[in-house]
């Protein structure tokens, strides 16, 4: 045992200053020289790369937000062209339905006038064909009353047999 | 009789093949071991003749040299592994090139300033101004005239030299401030944007040791520690890395060396007490026990203060060594069976383990850093227990 650490300072403190010294400065060094700018430029690095994440996290919820109010107002709006829609086939329906109405009551109307028309001139017509058939028939009777009593005999038996009944009264 | 039906089944007839393999390399082993039972006999006695081995340097630099001359006849794994998992005064580059480091000595006299060059590895004692020192296993040692090592003059002579595990704590130092200062640059040039080539690579790892290291361990109060855990991180894992390269600058084995990872866990000791708040002093010094039982608790809660950086200390020491010392095990069954034959096995065990210290390298830096944000977790936190 002894002899292993005999000689030991004498062989050995020389290198255990040197590197002792070579292992400070390198620290010393290193720490001023890298460790303080490398660590701070990662942290800053970080630092950013964390506040670029957050405010892309930020913009995607109010894109989201952005696209959901899109959505409502589409809906909306859709509901609302519905709405005007439906209105609009309602009301066409109403002013057919009333066109309709109106057209028929017109027709009901022109129809009823038109056979009031019609019984005039019928009443008409056959007034004059009544006018013609009695004025026909006295021209009948007239030309069947000249020819029977064209002769003096006719004429004086037709007196007599009207006096003959003139007599009875 | 015939037994060629055995080989009918494909699984058998590949499982035979590795079969041969195994039995052709222990005819191997056996056969090497046999050819080299004389020679370490030789060697034996050769140690035993020279009893003033341990006393006597210039007999061990005329071992070494004996060693060198005869390499290839004498190898000993042992020896070659631990000379290259421990530091040196030579960084090693290829063949018998490699760079002197230079010696620092601190004396009771005074100052040394040379080359180590001037040891030769070893076989040489150099005179320098106060002392003659001479190199003995890579320690420096005053001898006196004769070459015998010097105990009384040796106590007085500190070693400060830049060693090779030095020279690579440089390296890594560099590297990690040109890696991390032009990483900081790219974070002030693209201010706010995406990370990109090299930055893109660092990111996610400071991220990780802050997010799944000091976060969850040591709470909100996380920010004053990461430098330190950040810089332990990075520095136990680039080094991990380099002593993996097998050539300059890598090589070294940093991290597997117990006095570097004794400055690290000395300074885990250091951040973990200095910032531990009344409540973890009152759980060390006053625990919440009858207080007879004091005698043991405090000496308990102490050891307990001590044994958890020690534990950081051995754990990353003794992973970091292993795995150099099984690769370097499985390179030098290539000299222990002295055939190039067994090399590709060697090579393809080798990477195989190189891919797993890959892991573990990184598992090692992970967990050292996680531990001492654990203490220091429970250094600053605010519940009374």
């Amino acid at each position: 045992m002894e002899e292993l650490f005999e000689g030991i300072l004498n062989h050995h403190l020389g290198f255990v200053v040197w590197s002792s010294l070579a292992f400070l400065i390198l620290l010393l060094l290193l720490k001023k020289l890298a460790w303080k700018p490398i660590l701070t430029a990662i942290k800053e690095r970080e630092r950013s790369i964390e506040t670029a994440l957050e405010s892309a996290q930020m913009a995607k919820d109010e894109m989201a937000r952005l696209t959901s109010e899109n959505e409502t107002l589409l809906k909306e709006a859709r509901a609302e062209r519905d709405l005007i829609l439906k209105e609009a086939k309602h009301l066409k329906d109403q002013i057919v339905a009333e066109a309709k109405a109106q057209a028929h009551s017109e027709g009901a109307k022109m129809i009823e006038k038109a056979r009031v028309e019609i019984e005039n001139q019928k009443t008409a017509a056959l007034a004059e064909v009544k006018n013609q058939v009695s004025s026909l028939s006295i021209e009948i009777a007239e030309k069947v009353l000249r020819k029977q009593l064209e002769n003096k005999n006719a004429q004086e038996a037709l007196v007599s047999d009207l006096i003959k009944q003139v007599k009875l009264n | 009789m015939l037994f060629s039906h055995i080989l009918n089944s494909k699984k058998i007839r590949l499982s035979a093949i590795p079969a041969l393999f195994l039995t052709f390399f222990i005819f191997r082993a056996f056969a090497s071991g046999e050819s080299n039972a004389s020679d370490a006999f030789a060697k034996v006695r050769h140690n035993t003749s020279d009893t003033t081995f341990e006393n006597n340097f210039e007999t061990g630099a005329a071992v070494n040299e004996h060693a060198d001359g005869q390499g290839e006849e004498k190898f000993d794994p042992t020896t070659a592994i631990m000379e290259h998992i421990a530091d040196s005064h030579d960084w090693h580059l290829w063949g018998h090139t490699s760079i002197h480091l230079p010696v620092i000595l601190f004396t009771d006299k005074g100052a040394e300033f040379f080359s180590s060059g001037k040891f030769e590895h070893g076989e040489k004692t150099y005179q320098g101004k106060y002392y003659t020192y001479g190199l003995l296993e890579d320690k420096i040692y005053a001898v006196d005239s004769a070459g015998a090592i010097d105990k009384e003059a040796s106590a007085h002579v500190y070693d400060f030299s830049v060693t090779k595990n030095i020279a690579a704590i440089w390296v890594s130092v560099i590297l990690l401030l040109i890696i991390f200062r032009s990483v900081a640059s790219a974070y002030a040039k693209r201010e706010g944007k995406a990370p990109k080539g090299l930055q893109s690579f660092i990111e996610p790892i400071i991220v990780f040791v802050r997010d799944d290291i000091a976060r969850p361990n040591i709470g909100y109060k996380y920010a004053k520690f990461m430098p330190l855990l950040l810089t332990v991180f990075f520095f136990i894992w680039i080094n991990n890395l380099l002593g993996l390269l097998p050539i300059f600058p890598g090589g070294a084995n940093v991290t597997g060396n117990i006095f570097m990872t004794f400055v690290l866990a000395f300074i885990v000791l250091l951040a973990v007490n200095l910032n531990g708040n009344k409540y973890y002093w009152k759980h060390i010094l006053m625990p919440d026990v009858p207080w007879w039982l004091y005698p043991i608790m405090i000496p308990v809660e102490i050891i307990g203060v001590i044994s958890k950086p020690f534990a950081l200390m051995i754990r990353l020491y003794a992973n970091i060594s292993a795995g150099h010392i099984i690769v370097l095990s499985l390179i030098a069954l290539i000299f222990i069976f002295k055939s190039l034959a067994i090399a590709p096995v060697s090579v393809a065990f080798v990477l195989f383990m190189d891919v797993l210290e890959l892991l573990v390298a990184f598992l090692q830096a992970f967990i050292f850093t996680m531990l001492t944000a654990l203490f220091i977790g429970t250094a600053v936190d605010e519940h009374a227990h």
